[in-house]
């Protein structure tokens, strides 16, 4: 498709070859750059590998066929996510700006798509560093003995511990009474819960002292941020397959249910998956480019990009499997132990008769001679499977099994300490990408007076996003966080995506495209990036995010709360949102999205109205 | 003579096993995982085990109940299992006929639940009292909670690290302030310079590249 809008002027407003020559030799303009390569693409692989990864993907892999999964995964990572990937590192490195520059150097009508990304950036980076601040609190926690969520508080009698650790178990009341104070339900705020405030605090002080000064800061402690992940995950998963029942975690993660394949689901999940994987439309990626050098090669980066992600995905869910597998092997031997001592205890029998081994056999035994007593003993049914597939995605990952697996290991605080220092990297390197993908863009859409230095800029970020932040700080908080999870990470970043691809094949042009790729890195791309830019990843996106505002549309909006009250306490209650809520969506998840066609229609009122005013003006010396 | 013995005999066992009864209103039923606690190490229980038992418990009352001194015959033990369980009753020294209020059992063996658990290496787990709980260990609160400390030194460094890179930015820009005059005069000649170059090749002056340099300027 060779469709290609009119754009009256874009040879002014964008740097020509000679230009981008130029400046490459004199390097004389104060623009930042990277001190090398290694830096660029640690900091591209801190950005994209976050929390994500570790928490979303296993989930995922498991839920839909395991090793089937990620058929779907790796063909979607290469035909959806590289061609967008080396859209947004060529755009950036051409055109040498954030992204609202980008956009509005092809055309000021497009300046939407990089406000929507700022928007999307932003919202989700409050969101994010929340999260930040509960690993914080976890991780200042780890440094006693024993680790503080393995034991429950007694009443106040002395006589038992508090009714609500009693009923579920001291994780659970730890992460949801003593971390988060949580309310029964998203319209309680209840107040704010002081230390978490603090930890906030914390989490944008380091953010910013990170950030200060743009990349030559973040560029320097990006070296710890993306390499320590990778070797905590390596010490992990020794220690992971040393432990007894990991290999039974991974056997499940892996063990491909083929018949998931035929499932659209699946393929949308991974699809989805795939977006966020690569933090494609927050803005930050072009900015990082925007600094690179103009013959970078570009092409290279995006699929050395893509293989590294698609490794970390499945290297990151070995590890958590092997964990996971673990502590469903430890909780399954517990539930047996738990009813052969009922058992013998109901039928007088010495110890030795009912082993692990003979379990099965003598409860039919007994069970045929006597019906009765072992109805009324109530007896729970062990299953590993369920054991396996309990609480795995999300918070309930990394604060729920995960702590309680490490509690179970000899040296809990410096296996806790670790895991927590690992997903503070994995998370404050993403947000490097974020504040990139805020900062810039407010200083090019002059938000900021211009005298103000760099360290000025971050500064206020940090310091207004941390006072809007305090919202997640409130009882209520950990339905806020969710609800921001499910509504601005999105629905606002399928539509920019969206729109960026339409924006550089149809209005910057496919074919000066292709040229500035010829131009930078030597050669044009070839037909797969042709057909993937034009066709395919266009028409993916589309599916997906018709497919989601469909299902959306069609289901009432419910979420999980922790309620001591309820019924299936200690299971999350699952109760429909109020309907205030809608409004709140649709800022979430509309502004952003529908930022562009407003600015554009914006413009074009503006331009039309400039236009009648010099008309107007033109005629007048006349008269 | 030896009838009248035996008789006596026949009649305190017969009346022991009427004051012991499973479920009966003041005795408390004891149950030992053995096994569960020593593995390997288990040892056999038998007679003189449960002779030990006794004793315990008999030292326990005497503990509880001061002046009155309870003897081994005092603790009354029946329907054993080979779980090992087993029910017990205490009697008072005074009237072997009359048991001890079931209140004052469990206050002793409260009291004393350390020592029996350590005369049969076992513990409050391992040792169960049917009936009577276990005072829970306290979680561990230390004084100062040790993650303010962590925080502490956290914020400690990070405000550090702010403090120095605003001094050194501060002390850079007063450096650029004092170059800057002679920076002035040299860049104008250029500017002159390019002017004249770009006014004789009439080439498109690219006014994005002058833009940029007003944003990107830090």
């Amino acid at each position: 498709m060779r469709l290609v809008l009119p754009n009256p002027g874009l040879d002014l407003r964008i740097p020509n070859y000679e230009d981008l020559n130029r400046m490459d030799k004199e390097e004389a303009n104060d623009r930042p750059k990277w001190d090398n390569k290694a830096q660029y693409i640690l900091t591209c692989v801190g950005f994209c590998i976050g929390l994500g990864n570790v928490w979303r993907f296993p989930y995922l892999c498991q839920s839909h066929g395991g090793g089937a999964f990620l058929i779907p995964y790796l063909i979607l990572l290469v035909l959806e996510g590289m061609p967008l990937l080396l859209l947004e590192f060529a755009i950036g490195q051409r055109l040498r700006k954030g992204s609202v520059g980008v956009w509005r150097a092809i055309s000021p009508y497009l300046t939407g798509i990089g406000i929507a990304s700022m928007l999307v950036s932003f919202l989700v980076g409050l969101y994010y560093n929340t999260l930040i601040a509960w690993i914080m609190w976890y991780l200042f926690n780890s440094f006693q003995s024993p680790l503080p969520w393995s034991q429950c508080p007694l009443n106040d009698n002395g006589t038992e511990f508090v009714p609500e650790c009693q009923q579920s178990s001291t994780i659970d009341y730890y992460f949801y009474r003593v971390t988060l104070n949580s309310s029964a339900s998203i319209a309680d705020s209840g107040g704010i819960h002081w230390p978490i405030v603090v930890c906030l605090l914390a989490a944008w002080t380091v953010v910013a002292i990170c950030c200060i000064r743009g990349i030559s800061t973040s560029g320097k402690a990006v070296y710890v941020t993306a390499i320590l992940p990778y070797i905590v995950l390596g010490i992990f998963l020794i220690r992971g397959l040393t432990l007894k029942g990991a290999l039974s975690g991974i056997k499940f993660l892996f063990t491909p249910d083929v018949d998931e394949l035929v499932k659209p689901t699946t393929w949308l999940d991974a699809g989805a998956q795939v977006f966020y994987a690569f933090s494609i439309a927050w803005g930050g990626l072009i900015s990082f480019s925007s600094y690179n050098p103009v013959h970078n090669n570009c092409m290279q980066d995006a699929v050395i990009l893509t293989a590294i992600t698609g490794f970390t995905s499945v290297y990151a869910a070995t590890v958590t499997y092997s964990i996971i597998g673990f502590r469903a092997t430890e909780k399954y031997d517990g539930c047996i132990s738990e009813n052969i001592m009922t058992l013998l205890n109901a039928f007088g029998l010495p110890e030795d008769n009912i082993t692990a081994s003979n379990y099965e056999t003598e409860l039919n035994h007994l069970n045929s001679s006597y019906p009765d007593t072992v109805l009324g003993l109530d007896i729970k049914t062990c299953d590993m499977h369920k054991l396996l597939s309990e609480g795995v995605e999300g918070t309930g990952l990394a604060f729920i099994v995960f702590t309680e697996a490490i509690t179970k290991m000899p040296g809990s605080p410096a296996w806790s300490v670790l895991f927590f220092i690992m997903l503070l990297c994995l998370g404050i390197s993403t947000l490097f990408g974020n504040i990139e993908g805020v900062v810039v863009p407010l200083k090019d859409l002059n938000m900021f007076p211009k005298k103000w230095p760099q360290e000025a800029l971050t500064g206020t970020t940090c310091v207004v996003a941390f006072i809007i932040s305090i919202l997640f700080a409130q009882q209520s908080g950990l339905y806020w966080v969710t609800l921001f999870d499910n509504f601005a990470g999105s629905v606002p970043l399928l539509t920019i995506g969206l729109f960026e691809l339409i924006a550089v094949v149809h209005i910057y042009g496919i074919d000066r495209f292709n040229e500035d790729l010829e131009f930078m890195i030597g050669h044009k791309p070839s037909i797969f990036w042709q057909i993937s830019w034009r066709f395919i990843s266009p028409l993916i996106i589309l599916v997906i995010l018709v497919f989601y505002l469909v299902t959306q549309a069609q289901e009432e909006l419910t979420y999980l709360v922790w309620d001591p009250n309820s019924v299936e306490f200690p299971t999350l209650a699952s109760v429909p949102y109020p309907s205030w809520i809608n409004a709140v969506i649709f800022f979430l998840a509309g502004v952003p999205s529908l930022a562009v066609p407003v600015y554009a229609l914006y413009r074009l009122i503006f331009s039309c109205c400039r236009k009648k005013k010099c008309i107007q003006k033109k005629n007048e010396p006349n008269l | 003579m030896f009838e009248k013995i035996f008789f006596l005999l026949c009649l305190s066992t017969a009346l022991a096993e009427q004051l012991c009864r499973p479920e009966a209103s003041d005795g408390y039923r004891v149950r030992l995982s053995i096994k569960t606690a020593l593995g390997d190490e288990a040892y056999v229980w038998n007679d003189n085990e449960m002779f030990l038992f006794r004793a315990t418990l008999a030292f326990a009352m005497r503990n509880q109940i001061s002046g009155q001194e309870f003897e081994v015959s005092n603790i009354i033990v029946c329907d054993e299992t080979p779980r090992v369980s087993f029910w017990f009753v205490v009697t008072s020294p005074q009237n072997t006929s009359q048991l001890v209020d079931k209140e004052s059992v469990e206050e002793a063996v409260r009291k004393s639940r350390n020592r029996i658990n350590s005369a049969f290496l076992l513990t409050d787990k391992t040792l169960e009292f049917i009936g009577i709980p276990p005072t829970l260990a306290a979680p561990v609160n230390p004084d100062t909670p040790p993650w303010l400390i962590v925080f502490g030194l956290v914020m400690g460094a990070v405000g550090a690290g702010i403090i120095v890179l605003l001094a050194s930015s501060v002390v850079q820009k007063k450096r650029k302030n004092d170059e800057k005059p002679d920076d002035e005069e040299i860049d104008e000649e250029t500017r002159v310079k390019t002017v004249e170059n770009s006014a004789a090749s009439e080439g498109i002056y690219n006014r994005s590249f002058s833009d940029d340099e007003r944003f990107t300027h830090m």
